[in-house]
């Protein structure tokens, strides 16, 4: 079955993320695919590569990133939610004139309409946040 | 329908909502939601009330991190993520109650 996962809410927050993973986790172990993770809201702050979380605590970035590279994962954050909050790639950083750039490796920027196209395109979409 | 409930009832009142305007279906308490699940609590009681209206789950490593999982009331099914995901796939549509 084709899954998509809408993520509402930041790391580090309360859960969301958390569950999040391991809900896209247990269904790649099942066998179902994941059509896209949709990062909006609060939840494109899972898509900045600077965070350094303490060495004993999970890495919640880094483990999107990894499991995206593993499983060619279409993480998507949303541009009008990452705009806000500083989440910039290099197309971002150009067009708004910023002196850097902070995307994690296997997220895209992009807009709304993935969310909508997951939403049609997926047998199930399951959303988390707070 | 698949319900997905993430708050415990004494922070808010999204479990109300789903038994006040919810017909029929599952629900799912994950996160802080398992709270409602535990034995002796004011969230038993509702869903003792809902009367078998609805299946009822709860995720079993939430309730393992709350300290939680021995006082599961009866009628409540542990599930893990691999039960999560079935519960997702069964039912046509899923509605967290955020």
């Amino acid at each position: 079955m084709k899954f998509s996962v809408l993520i509402n809410e930041g790391p580090y927050t309360h859960q969301a993320s958390d569950s999040a993973y391991q809900f896209t986790k247990a269904a790649l172990a099942k066998g179902h695919e994941i059509f896209r993770v949709f990062f909006y809201h609060d939840g494109v702050n899972n898509a900045t590569r600077l965070t350094t979380p303490p060495q004993d605590d999970r890495n919640i970035v880094n483990r999107w990133s990894k499991l995206a590279e593993e499983h060619k994962l279409d993480l998507v954050v949303c541009v009008a939610a990452a705009q806000r909050r500083g989440i910039v790639d290099e197309g971002e950083a150009k067009r708004n004139g910023k002196d850097a750039t902070n995307l994690a490796p296997g997220f895209r920027i992009s807009g709304l309409g993935q969310l909508i196209e997951a939403g049609i395109q997926s047998d199930r979409t399951v959303v988390f946040g707070d | 329908m698949l319900h997905i409930v993430n708050k415990s009832p004494l922070d808010r009142p999204s479990l109300d909502a789903v038994l006040q305007t919810a017909e029929a279906g599952a629900i799912l308490l994950i996160e802080d939601g398992v709270y409602a699940a535990t034995k002796g609590s004011a969230g038993e009681a509702k869903l003792k009330s809902a009367g078998g209206k609805f299946k009822l789950y709860a995720l079993a490593p939430d309730l393992e991190a709350r300290g939680v999982a021995d006082r599961v009331m009866d009628g409540v099914t542990a599930v893990d993520y691999a039960g999560f995901v079935d519960l997702v796939a069964e039912h046509k549509a899923s509605q967290s109650w955020l």
